[in-house]
């Protein structure tokens, strides 16, 4: 009775150069209330893996569970429905330019079928809920990148979430902003119950916020474990390779210092 | 002669007949062009609900459309004005083939527009379960409108021009003025007169749309 099930997922791109296997054989479960983290570096397959999960893209096989229902079997109208349940915040943020944070943060209580004033009105729970009221009336050209996903989550929030997709959500942010961002996040989970799958390339982040991590490499799972014992006792290549790399990212950011 | 008060009455009327015609073809063309252009946009290859076979239909026909020089469209119109207007001439007439004419044209400005929206923007909102006409509405049109606005700006442009061409078939307007006294007549300066008069309308509008566009656009500030 897992809470999001990843079924031998498979994912084939054809493309002028043949084709390419994105992802082989994905299966890993997560439970509910948990923050499970996909590590991999650039091009292992994390971003497709994500896409499947809301089916932004369709797996070439295999299934997503989600709450024990498959997630492809849903007819479009169904996974319309379902996607509500399952936020998805970006690297790059994805807000509209030509609308207010307030009605950016709108806008899925207006997909929801509420009214423009009154989805406006509930959209200011929101900001508050991630600390940026004051910016309701700006517009997403005038904010920090910190605040561009601020609002990218109160918009996520208003939704009502169960399951937050976060695909690279803090890979464009300072890691100082990355520090706050991964707060909330935190937060969001304690205080709404939200599960989050988080997405990254950086173990800084899986450090710092989640319970469980799997290693995707080359579009295969390669370990999966908490994060504590992946730190002590790293069993693959792949996941002491990602290891090394973050060492060398503390050496470095300490030789500056 | 120039300035006399039967010269100033017609060119005023000209003037007149001339925004009549690009405004009424204008916003015809777009009662065409704007739903064309959204079909186009949704149903390319990169489009929300790609649908190849509707796409490549409505691609021929728009390039069909678009390749007939309007001189010669307004030609061939002329049964289909007859039909709708009355008659063929004047500037009631002259807005059936400048709407056909400029309905292809507004119709691809109107794809292009839609498919500069970041795409980011566009699965953000199917990740929220948005329709694809919710993603029409809220996201295309919404994030797309200072292009579009340009869009309508261009197309009122363009239509201007043309409708100074229909002045050969009697089309009434500046176009006709021009052609009247400038080719019929010899009058060369009634002729300049009505081109400086076109010109300036074309920078008035350019003027105006441009205003306007920067105004609305919240991406810079
Ligand atoms: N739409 C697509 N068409 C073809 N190949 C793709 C497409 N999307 C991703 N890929 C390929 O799939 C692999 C995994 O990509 P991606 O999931 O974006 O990796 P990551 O997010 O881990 O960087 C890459 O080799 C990439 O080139
Ligand atoms: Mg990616």
């Amino acid at each position: 009775m897992a809470f999001l099930k990843a079924d031998r997922l498979c994912k084939e791109f054809i493309s002028d150069d043949g084709k390419i296997s994105a992802l082989s054989d994905i299966s890993f479960e997560v439970e509910k209330g948990e923050i499970f983290g996909i590590i991999g570096l650039s091009g292992a397959g994390k971003s497709t893996l994500v896409r499947c999960i809301n089916r932004l893209e369709e797996p070439t096989s295999g299934c997503v569970l989600f709450k024990d229902r498959s997630i492809n079997g849903l007819s479009a109208k169904e996974l319309r429905k379902e996607r509500r349940k399952i936020g998805m915040i970006f690297q790059h943020f994805n807000l509209l330019m030509q609308r207010s944070v307030l009605d950016n943060v709108a806008l899925p209580l207006e997909i929801a079928g509420a009214k423009r004033k009154e989805a406006r009105e509930k959209a200011w729970e929101y900001l508050e809920a991630v600390g940026i009221p004051d910016k309701a009336n700006a517009f997403p050209s005038q904010l920090s990148g910190g605040q561009k996903q601020r609002v990218a989550i109160a918009r996520v929030l208003a939704s009502d979430p169960e399951l937050l997709l976060c695909d690279e959500a803090t890979s464009a942010l300072d890691p100082q902003t990355t520090r706050q961002i991964l707060a909330l996040l935190r937060d969001i989970n304690k205080k709404y119950g939200i599960t989050i799958l988080i997405i990254t390339h950086a173990m800084t982040v899986v450090q710092e916020i989640c319970d469980r991590v799997a290693v995707l490499e080359g579009g295969r799972l390669m370990e999966m474990n908490t994060v504590k014992e992946l730190f002590a006792h790293p069993r693959t290549k792949a996941a002491k390779r990602l290891l090394l790399i973050q060492e060398d990212d503390n050496e470095e950011k300490e030789a500056v210092l | 002669m120039i300035f006399d008060e039967k010269v100033m009455e017609m060119l005023l009327e000209g003037i007149r007949d001339t925004l009549f015609m690009v405004l009424v073809s204008t916003a015809a063309g777009y009662a065409l062009g704007l739903p064309l252009g959204i079909l186009l946009a949704v149903s390319g290859k990169d489009g929300i609900h790609p649908r190849p076979v509707l796409y490549r239909i409505f691609d021929i026909i728009t390039n069909i459309l678009r390749s007939v020089p309007f001189l010669i469209l307004l030609i061939l119109v002329i049964p289909l004005t007859r039909a709708i207007i009355g008659r063929s001439y004047g500037p009631e007439a002259t807005i059936v083939p400048l709407t056909l004419a400029a309905a292809p044209f507004i119709g691809r400005m109107v794809e292009s527009s839609l498919k500069e929206v970041d795409h980011g923007v566009i699965e953000a909102a199917q990740s929220m379960g948005a329709t694809d006409g919710q993603i029409i509405v809220k996201v295309l049109l919404g994030e797309a409108r200072i292009s579009l606005l340009i869009g309508v700006t261009i197309s009122m442009g363009t239509v201007l021009g043309y409708s100074a061409m229909a002045g050969v078939i009697g089309g009434g307007g500046l176009g006709d003025i021009a052609i009247r006294y400038g080719y019929y007549r010899y009058d060369t300066q009634i002729m300049i007169i009505t081109v400086v008069i076109l010109v300036a309308l074309v920078q008035v509008l350019q003027f105006i749309g441009m205003r306007l566009a920067a105004r609305v656009d919240k991406r810079k500030k």
